[in-house]
């Protein structure tokens, strides 16, 4: 059995070290590419999301690699995800690949069904050890969601340009090759590096936060970089959603059946009442957030037909008007172009300088 | 008390059922007008861009109603079966609506949500006729009412009427062709409403073809047949159209299939797909219609007439007419 599984940003990190400690054979599909993209579109629905497309592409080049089944987590709706994995069954089947798709979900057939499966991936292994193994696979994900956070603060301070995204570069060449607990000594080694990359003491760069949906917000090749690109032009980035949080909420919280408070709930609730699935109450929740936090801007990232995002991206325009808050929308599928896309963020990011300049002159020519 | 409902959406299927109940308590019920050009510039002019063109004609139908009524029906569905969700727009539609339309009178947005406890549908009646009366009496009979008049609606579906024609209290005399019989496969919204599918079911009267809608089949049916999939499909509707396609596969009741779908459908997305993969495994021509706001009736006409011919020169076995472009075996014979 050789095991492959689907990218989303760092996720290969929570999985690589969950497998190296069960002794798992497993093939990492080659990162996201336009490669990636090309070959997941050619054979799944049209009007598919781009992540299942993006799936698609890394199923079928870690398939390439030898790959014989493949890993994916399931949901039970409203958002599509939760029938990704038959859809992907359904095209594997028809192209002729000879490939098990195992997903890790709760269903309606009970904890027996998930825990029979994970003894199929993990056989022999005592559930501490497995237990053990996720564990540290979300410590390593947790500590590396936490090493970006802080790149996407040194970025725009930093003095010399391209500092920051070197480093960043390194390590996500060494972690790929960091066997097992050797992750940790790469995220320390990457974040001590980080820190002492100098800084301009007297920077007071723009914010700006970035809401929409999970996948697109998280996975470099659909977002295009957007992190690096906003850093690079001196501004602070703060992403609402990271995996660690994700795996947080939904899979111990949700599994567990805890209680779950968060704020942006609650700061959604005058516009958006209910969970309507995917990240609909996230994105307009945080939107309300960052503009109490006094960030100068908000990016709404999403995939085109993404049914949970156009109910919240119809409710955007109003918060932004309650709030005072710029709000730039990106729609993301396959056939998005770098150049329009980074011309639309240049433009925003003009637009938000101007808006500080001119709120720091008002409040010179008014004498306050 | 003058109550508007928005002719579209699930309308056309629950629209007995909510007429029912209003005016059981007393409220006068106002339907937008049918769906036409001018109702769709307007919605598409406030709703989100990348919305699907039934819900731009929402709001267009909501906008028709904004000064003509006190409160307006939009109910937020989460979950019309029990386990099972719907399209998750359904439910943050109030909000959409909310919040894209200028000036609206009262929106009255109960919840409605059986997918834990089917016992909360009884809440939601409640909910909705408080705003009407004070007599809880009342609203329990009117809710009994309005059930019954739902399955007497969906009774005359299963029976091969259109939704589309009883709504309009169109109680034509089913006419049986000899020969084709087309499966129109598609949500509710975009199969029944004549503006969406551009007439498709006066097309295929006059050309003579037979046509069967999922709402024809028995729930009993169509779960069993979706239940043949490996795990199960957690939309409501879309179980009930693979369902639907799994049964017709199986059987030789139908000729062809057309799948109205709307641009940019998520559910459509997956469920239209898995629908091609179970009727190419028949070999069972499937055409897709999708739809957005700029289609235009021409070309439309053009392909339904090339997709009717080549369903009726299969039906006189001229050549076999290969349905998805691969040779067929009579062919590799005569060679």
């Amino acid at each position: 059995m050789k095991v492959t599984f689907p990218h989303m940003g760092n996720i290969h990190l929570l999985i690589k070290t969950l497998f190296d400690e069960l002794d798992v054979d497993y093939v990492i599909p080659p990162k996201c590419s336009k490669r990636t993209l090309e070959l997941g579109s050619k054979y799944t629905p049209e009007m598919a999301c781009i992540p299942l497309k993006i799936n698609m592409g890394n199923f079928l080049e870690g398939i390439e690699r030898g790959a014989d089944t493949i890993v994916i987590t399931g949901g039970a709706g409203p958002c599509r995800f939760g029938y990704y994995a038959e859809m992907h069954r359904q095209i594997l089947a028809d192209l002729g690949k000879d490939v098990e798709i195992i997903t890790i979900e709760l269903n309606e057939n009970g904890i027996g069904e998930l825990i029979a499966k994970l003894r199929k991936l993990f056989p022999k292994k005592p559930l501490a050890t497995i237990a053990k193994g996720f564990f540290d696979g979300f410590k390593a994900i947790k500590q590396s969601d936490a090493l970006e956070q802080y790149s996407f603060y040194v970025r725009p301070r930093e003095l010399q340009k391209g500092a920051t995204d070197q480093i960043m570069k390194q390590f996500e060449s060494e972690a790929m090759c960091a066997k097992g607990r050797d992750i940790f000594k790469a995220i320390k080694l990457a974040k001590d590096k980080l820190s002492e990359v100098k800084r301009d003491p007297d920077c007071r760069p723009l914010k700006v936060g970035i809401v929409g949906e999970i996948y697109t917000l998280i996975e470099p090749l659909t977002n295009m970089n957007i992190e690096p690109i906003l850093g690079n032009m001196g501004i602070e980035v703060d992403r609402s959603l990271t995996i660690s949080e994700w795996i947080k909420e939904h899979i111990i919280k949700g599994g567990l059946k805890l209680k779950k408070e968060n704020d942006f709930v609650k700061a959604a609730c005058p516009y958006i009442k209910t969970m309507i699935g995917g990240h609909a109450q996230e994105t307009v929740g945080h939107t309300v957030l960052y503009a109490q936090k006094g960030f100068d801007g908000v990016v709404e990232i999403y995939p085109l037909t993404c049914m949970p995002e156009i109910v919240a991206n119809s409710i955007l325009p109003e918060v932004a008007k309650d709030f005072d808050i710029p709000v730039l929308t990106l729609v993301m599928d396959e056939i998005t172009g770098e150049a329009g896309y980074r011309t639309r963020i240049d433009a925003f990011a003009d637009m938000l300088y101007r808006r500080r300049e001119n709120k720091r002159n008002e409040l010179v020519l008014s004498g306050n | 008390m003058k109550i508007g409902i928005p002719r579209g959406l699930l309308y056309y299927l629950y629209f007995p059922l909510w007429d029912t109940f209003f005016k059981e308590l007393g409220a006068d019920v106002v339907i937008s007008a049918k769906s036409n050009k001018a109702i769709l510039t307007n919605g598409a002019k406030i709703c989100a861009s990348d919305a699907c063109i039934p819900l731009k004609l929402f709001h267009g139908h909501v906008l028709d109603l904004a000064n003509k009524v006190d409160a307006i029906f939009v109910p937020r569905l989460k979950s019309v079966a029990h386990g099972e969700y719907i399209c998750p727009k359904f439910c943050g539609l109030p909000d959409m609506v909310r919040y894209s339309a200028p000036s609206l009178p009262r929106i009255i947005d109960t919840e409605v949500n059986i997918r834990k406890k089917s016992g909360k549908l009884k809440q939601s009646f409640e909910e909705v006729g408080k705003l009407l009366t004070s007599d809880k009496k009342k609203i329990v009979h009117a809710a009994e009412k309005a059930l019954f008049q739902n399955a007497i609606f969906r009774g005359q579906m299963l029976n091969g009427y259109l939704a589309s024609d009883l709504l309009q209290n169109r109680m034509m005399k089913k006419q049986v062709f000899q020969g084709i019989t087309v499966a129109v496969l598609g949500h509710v919204y975009n199969v029944y409403d004549n503006f969406i599918n551009m007439n498709l079911f006066k097309k295929m009267y006059d050309c003579g073809i037979n046509a069967v809608t999922p709402e024809m089949i028995s729930d009993t049916v169509t779960d069993r047949y979706a239940a043949e999939m490996p795990k199960k499909i957690f939309w409501t509707f879309s179980r009930k159209l693979i369902g639907a396609a799994k049964y017709w596969a199986d059987s030789d009741e139908i000729d062809g299939v057309i799948y109205i779908m709307s641009f940019g459908c998520g559910i459509d997305s997956f469920t239209a797909d898995l629908c091609e993969r179970i009727f190419k495994k028949k070999g069972i021509p499937f055409y897709i219609i999708v739809i957005d706001e700029h289609s235009g009736e021409g070309g439309f006409e053009t392909r339904f007439e090339a997709f009717a011919d080549m369903l009726k020169r299969r039906k006189r076995n001229e050549s076999d007419f290969s349905a998805y472009g691969e040779h067929s075996p009579i062919d590799q014979n005569a060679l």
